[in-house]
């Protein structure tokens, strides 16, 4: 019995991208895969990768830097795809690598600061300091959005 | 008693036999001398009744019973099917149907009945003919008691004594007593039954089957039965019967038959008179009652045949599926395994796993299968309201209500179908006055088709009214900015009709509630597109339009022809595909900056699949092109490609809800290598 657990905690999967440390919350996450064989999809904006098959199931990956404005994903070994599940909807986003989960408490969530930033800051829902480390929240309704394209 | 485990059932067999009432209705009001469909309705009404009282629905069992009253007095001859009592008991139908789906939807079920429930009282008890009819049917049961009438018969089972007669077949009029203390009343008239139907027909009971099983009888019970067997072999089999005490067997005669007839015709003409007096009544003549004899000898074979079905619920069907499609997967990959280790054993493993697995592919989806008649028994109702709410003459015929379409299909079928049966009647059909005017026959027609035609279904919708009529149509979707003046010069007829399926497009000069504002007919094309159907439109003015729908078999495993674009696999589902063809590049013309070929002695615009789909890759220079025909309605286009890979079943799958709408995608499915291919939509390519 170190510290007194007074505050709820919120359970988050982290990962990163372009340097910096982002999280989601695990009820959100539906699993942590491997890259595999994408099937690209044509006319379709340039941050969707295309789809793939996650134990049967057609999945559509987006490719999370492009998706915020940070340039082109370099594919490599550690790079992961989280699938992230919103609302009956499954969606599989790049990351550079992801390899922790963390208990954070909601106390220490901040809101996003009003400074005026790049095109990023539009999905950013909140930032946690956590030590030493800085981490951010994203709105994952806002990055993933259902696109409808061709039409 | 806790009765939320039956509920379901409940409303599922509830709404069964509120649509068997409504149909029987319907049949009733064509041939309203038909006892046999009063007997149809009544069954229905009676077990709705008995479900409805058990689960303590009291509204529903309240006016079940008052239904059933009134059809018991029409099924005994003493009321007389006239609109003005369909109506009442339509009523009752329709408020039985929404206290259903009440129930369904997690209500009470309550609903003020009161009104309809003393309507069907006062048709019940407030006619005086029935009470003549009743003394009348008294005397006659006097007369023949000395003959020892225990069974009544009706004009068609009269017909099959005399008829079984004239073969020399004996028909006997049996007693059966059972013990008093007898504890499975229902178990020995079954044994009863089942030993005299080895022996030959039973054609009539007294008290009814029903009533039979339901142990609603004291010890003894009558049985009318054809056969070929002695009276004394008959009587001794029955006495074999445990707990059966007696058993009395009397033939029955040609001539005691006659007199019966007598008697039955000379109550048939008293009741007439008596009708006479009473002007509510509408009453057919004893004639038009002979002639209905055949058709109710047809329905009464109809009803008795039924086979045995268990209910399944449809999500796990679904699951069936799924699991299904899995293993379709697994076993296009076990394909492209042999086929490259060669080993004949495995070869012939794999080739039998195959087939087994097409037959169990078969009947996966014969079970999703539902004939289209579950969506189509809903329209005589409608447009028989529709056409008294519009005051026009509607017959509408339904042709191929047998044919079956997958579920998923049936699910959405339903409302376009209705948007299209109303505008043929709101826009299609002429008032009486115009119909008679044009020479036509008052009473327009619609007809409700359905027909199996390769992999697809087609239904279509044909009416004689007035036909589209090309200048209106032009003058609105001008006026509406769907064409421009130049192009509608250049449309056919038949393209000038399909604009009425544009969005913002509605010709009635009067809005009416029936058919809508123009949102109507563009969301049935759209509905339909997105089953992977058609709908085209061929219309005669004058003489009346027909609408025609064609639908894929099935949405879940589609054949498809593989193709290759640069490193890229995609799939173009058969069903749009003519044929395949290799030209060369100086086969290629140009027209108008457009790409084509001579085929056949057609042109055929060519579309460059790479450059759609932006394939990336150093364009190659190829002397040879494959190209494969699709088809859209009569349109057709070449779609270039590297090269065929081959046919194959797939399982279709959607891209995802994060992906709506992707430009001449329409799915996606998962091959034997495990890669997902992008299925193709000839239709968005084809312009």
């Amino acid at each position: 019995m170190t510290e007194a657990v007074d505050v709820p905690n919120l359970k988050v999967v982290v990962f990163q991208l372009a340097d910096k440390e982002y999280v989601i919350p695990v009820t959100h996450v539906q699993g942590i895969e491997k890259l595999t064989h994408i099937t690209r999809v044509p006319k379709t904006p340039s941050y969707v990768k295309g789809v793939i098959n996650l134990r049967g199931v057609v999945t559509p990956i987006i490719d999370l830097r492009n998706r915020l404005g940070l340039g082109e994903s370099n594919l490599n070994e550690a790079s992961r795809i989280i699938i992230i599940t919103l609302e009956e909807m499954n969606v599989g986003v790049i990351v550079d690598s992801a390899n922790d989960v963390l208990d954070i408490p909601t106390d220490s969530i901040e809101p996003q600061p009003e400074v005026v930033g790049g095109f990023e800051e539009d999905y950013i829902a909140g930032v946690a300091k956590l030590d030493s480390r800085l981490l951010i929240l994203l709105h994952m309704h806002l990055v993933l959005n259902p696109i409808k394209s061709g039409v | 008693m806790d009765t939320s485990q039956y509920l379901e059932m409940f409303i599922e067999e509830s709404k069964e036999h509120l649509q068997a009432c409504n149909e029987h209705l319907l049949e009733l009001e064509k041939n309203p001398e038909d006892i046999a469909i009063v007997n149809e309705v009544f069954r229905s009404a009676h077990t709705l009744k008995g479900m409805s009282a058990t689960m303590g629905y009291e509204d529903i069992a309240n006016l079940t019973h008052k239904m059933e009253n009134v059809l018991d007095e029409i099924r005994n001859n003493r009321l007389h099917v006239t609109a003005d009592l369909l109506d009442v008991v339509f009523t009752a139908v329709d408020q039985l149907e929404e206290m259903v789906l009440d129930i369904a939807a997690g209500g009470n079920g309550k609903l003020d009945v009161a009104e309809t429930v003393q309507k069907l009282h006062a048709i019940e008890t407030g006619e005086e003919a029935p009470v003549a009819a009743t003394t009348i049917e008294e005397s006659v049961a006097v007369d023949s008691s000395n003959l020892q009438n225990w069974l009544n018969y009706d004009d068609y089972e009269l017909t099959v004594i005399q008829q079984s007669l004239e073969q020399d077949y004996h028909t006997y009029e049996i007693s059966v007593k059972l013990r008093e203390d007898c504890l499975l009343k229902a178990a020995r008239v079954y044994m009863v039954f089942e030993l005299l139907e080895k022996m030959g027909d039973v054609i009539k009971s007294s008290p009814s089957v029903e009533k039979l099983e339901e142990e609603d009888f004291d010890e003894v019970f009558y049985i009318a039965l054809v056969t070929n067997e002695p009276k004394d072999d008959v009587q001794k089999k029955l006495m074999k019967v445990s707990e059966v005490t007696e058993v009395v067997v009397h033939a029955v005669t040609l001539e005691q038959l006659k007199t019966r007839q007598q008697d039955e015709l000379s109550k048939a003409e008293e009741v007439e008179q008596v009708a006479a007096e009473t002007p509510e009544q509408t009453i057919e003549t004893t004639e038009v009652k002979s002639e209905k004899k055949e058709k109710s000898s047809a329905t009464k074979g109809n009803a008795s045949t039924s086979s045995k079905t268990i209910r399944v619920n449809i999500e796990r069907l679904d699951v069936l599926m799924n699991l299904f499609e899995e293993l379709v997967i697994d076993r296009g990959r076990l394909q492209s395994i042999s086929e490259d280790l060669r080993n004949a054993e495995l070869d012939e493993t794999v080739e039998r796993m195959s087939r087994i697995t097409g037959d169990l592919q078969n009947i996966i989806l014969n079970m999703r299968m539902v004939p289209v008649e579950t969506v189509f028994n809903r329209f005589p109702r409608m447009v028989r309201q529709l056409a008294r709410d519009l005051n026009k003459k509607i017959n509408l015929e339904v042709i191929g209500a047998e044919t079956e379409l997958d579920r998923t299909v049936i699910d959405e079928i339903g409302d376009p179908l209705v948007h299209l049966i109303r505008n043929s009647l709101d826009h299609g059909i002429e008032s009486p006055e115009v119909r008679k005017s044009k020479g036509k026959p008052e009473e327009g027609t619609v007809v409700l088709r359905a027909y199996h035609s390769g992999n697809h279904v087609f239904i279509e919708i044909e009416d004689d009214g007035a036909g589209i009529n090309r200048e209106k149509v032009l003058k609105k979707a001008i006026s509406r900015g769907i064409v421009s003046e130049e192009v509608a010069l250049t449309l056919t007829d038949k393209q000038v009709a399909e604009l009425i399926l544009s969005s913002g497009f509605s010709t009635a000069d009067v809005i009416s509630d029936v058919s809508g504002r123009g949102v109507g007919l563009d969301v049935v094309k759209t509905t339909i597109e997105s089953l992977g159907g058609t709908i085209e439109i061929s219309s005669t003015e004058g003489k009346g339009s027909l609408f025609s729908i064609q639908l894929p078999l099935t949405l879940s495993i589609i054949s498809v022809m593989l193709v290759e674009l640069g490193e890229e696999i995609y799939a173009i589902p058969l069903s749009s595909i003519i044929e395949t063809a290799i030209i060369r590049s100086s086969d290629i013309l140009n027209a108008h900056n457009q790409k084509v070929i001579d085929f056949r002695g057609k042109v055929v615009p060519l579309v460059f699949l790479e450059d759609v789909f932006d394939v990336p890759r150093e364009s190659t220079k190829d002397e040879f092109h494959s190209v494969v025909l699709v088809r859209k309605g009569d349109k057709l286009a070449g779609l270039v490609v590297d090269s065929f890979i081959g046919q194959q079943e797939v399982v279709l799958k959607s891209l995802g809800a994060y992906l709506t709408s992707v430009f001449a995608i329409s799915g996606a499915t998962i091959l034997g290598n495990g890669k997902v291919a992008l299925i193709v939509d000839c239709n968005a390519l084809i312009i």
